[in-house]
């Protein structure tokens, strides 16, 4: 086995960050995502365009970037702003947040998309029937269309959260104590760089697996009602 | 927002433009050359042939990119003696190498499992027809499997190419000086945070967006003989 002389506790506190920043930013996520999907099959106009402006924007911009434009950009920018409006206001964002916010709002954009073809993907002729039989439109939506979307959606929200998880190793770069910056400091203080960062590696391939299995699980669960040959 | 210092920042943002280019392009072409065997690999009944390869495709795609770039630069550096004894740390040693080698290997996993589905997804009466047709081994591949996979592979691939090119935003953190990495070192020096991130951030979307128009183009043209004739579009034509 790999020696990690001491330092194995701090590897799996951070793994324990690195799963909760990742729950953290997933909520974030799908929440975001029913919005947006909303917002992309809704009839406004402006809901239309703001969301697709979202998932457009969103996806042709790396996640570094925008981690860094949240982190050190928006304290700036509303410092400038409110320096015009003559006062000062210092904001100071704490990684933390600033991740779990950046990550969150940039697999929105992906969700959005995978909520857009889950509800797409819901038979018209239910829907139909459920407003035939006097449901209100959110009755419908909560008891007709939203558990179906489940059962759409989650092989897609599977990947988007299997592709998120690894984006949080980027929240390093700010400091954040989470599983990659917690190898970094290990491999410093030990000069042994690759033997942590080849464990950490390990603790994400474990999570993989793990979330693999969990939405094997969850996909079984969510098409319960439906049968099989 | 200070204008004068985006506008001064442009031509070095435009050579860190260029690295990313380079440092994409690079990636994209090898780590290509390698995918395709490594699908061939991975679709092989061979035990000893496909595991291995599904071992470097699960790790590849399993963990982050940003841990492959830091085991491949600063974890090379755990071996500096044995490397440099078979004269390869002075590859190793240099960022440059390090980030084209780990994006490399990088796209080449997803690229192979990509490759992988569309070879799979070849229908099996065309392979069929080849074989009547007397076709086998290396032949059927080239002919039939191989161009039939890659019109499948093509829309999934363009996504792929899209990720890296962003992705190659983290060879910053290695030193480099691409676009995130010019617009990191502008901005620490002149604190002039989001208005070079901003633009950091427009230049990206324009690589992004060109990138998938160029792929459409190649898209249109390799998969002409799935559209109606010409005249048969003409009728259409205005819609």
């Amino acid at each position: 086995m790999i020696d990690l002389q001491g330092y194995g506790w701090l590897l799996l506190k951070g793994a324990q960050l690195t799963v909760l920043v990742g729950l953290a930013s997933m909520a974030i996520a799908v929440f975001l995502g029913l919005i947006g999907a909303w917002g992309k099959l809704a009839k406004p106009r402006a809901a239309q365009v703001v969301a697709g402006t979202y998932t457009t924007v969103i996806r042709g911009i790396p996640e570094l970037v925008l981690i860094l434009l949240v982190y050190y950009g928006v304290p700036t920018l509303i410092q400038d702003i409110t320096a015009a409006a003559g006062r000062e206001v210092i904001v100071d964002l704490n990684p933390f947040t600033a991740g779990v916010a950046t990550i969150g709002f940039i697999y929105g954009a992906f969700a959005t998309e995978v909520f857009r073809g889950a509800y797409l993907a819901v038979p018209k002729g239910q829907i139909e029937a459920a407003r035939a039989m006097g449901m209100s439109a959110a009755l419908t939506f909560r008891r007709v269309t939203l558990p179906q979307m489940w059962r759409f959606a989650l092989p897609g929200l599977g990947n988007v959260w299997m592709v998120l998880i690894k984006a949080t190793a980027l929240i390093s770069v700010i400091q954040l104590p989470e599983l990659m910056r917690n190898a970094d400091i290990a491999s410093r203080a030990t000069r042994m760089p690759f033997t942590f960062y080849f464990a950490a590696s390990l603790l994400y391939l474990l999570i993989t697996i793990a979330s693999m299995i969990l939405q094997q699980k969850a996909e079984v669960w969510a098409s319960r009602g439906v049968r099989r040959a | 927002m200070a204008f004068d210092i985006i506008l001064k920042s442009l031509p070095r943002l435009l050579e860190g433009t260029w690295v990313t280019i380079q440092i994409t392009g690079l990636s994209v072409v090898i780590g290509l050359c390698l995918a395709v065997p490594l699908a061939l690999m991975r679709v092989s009944r061979n035990r000893a042939v496909w595991m291995p390869v599904y071992g470097f495709i699960f790790y590849f795609r399993g963990t982050p990119l940003l841990v492959q770039i830091f085991l491949i630069y600063y974890g090379s550096g755990q071996f500096q003696d044995a490397l440099a004894q078979v004269g390869l740390w002075t590859f190793f040693r240099e960022a440059y190498f390090c980030a084209v080698l780990s994006l490399t290997l990088n796209t080449a996993a997803y690229t192979a499992e990509i490759l992988r589905g569309a070879i799979q997804g070849v229908p099996w009466g065309e392979v069929e027809a080849a074989r009547a047709c007397g076709m086998s081994g290396a032949l059927l591949y080239r002919r039939i499997i191989l161009p039939k996979a890659f019109r499948l592979a093509w829309p999934a691939y363009t996504n792929e190419v899209v990720f890296l090119l962003q992705a190659s935003s983290l060879v910053s953190i290695i030193t480099l000086m691409d676009i995130t990495g010019v617009a990191r070192v502008i901005a620490a020096r002149t604190f002039a945070f989001y208005e070079l991130f901003l633009t950091a951030a427009a230049i990206y979307l324009v690589l992004v967006y060109g990138v998938i128009w160029v792929f459409r183009k190649i898209e249109y043209r390799i998969s002409g003989h799935l559209r109606a004739a010409p005249e048969a579009a003409d009728a259409t034509a205005g819609m």
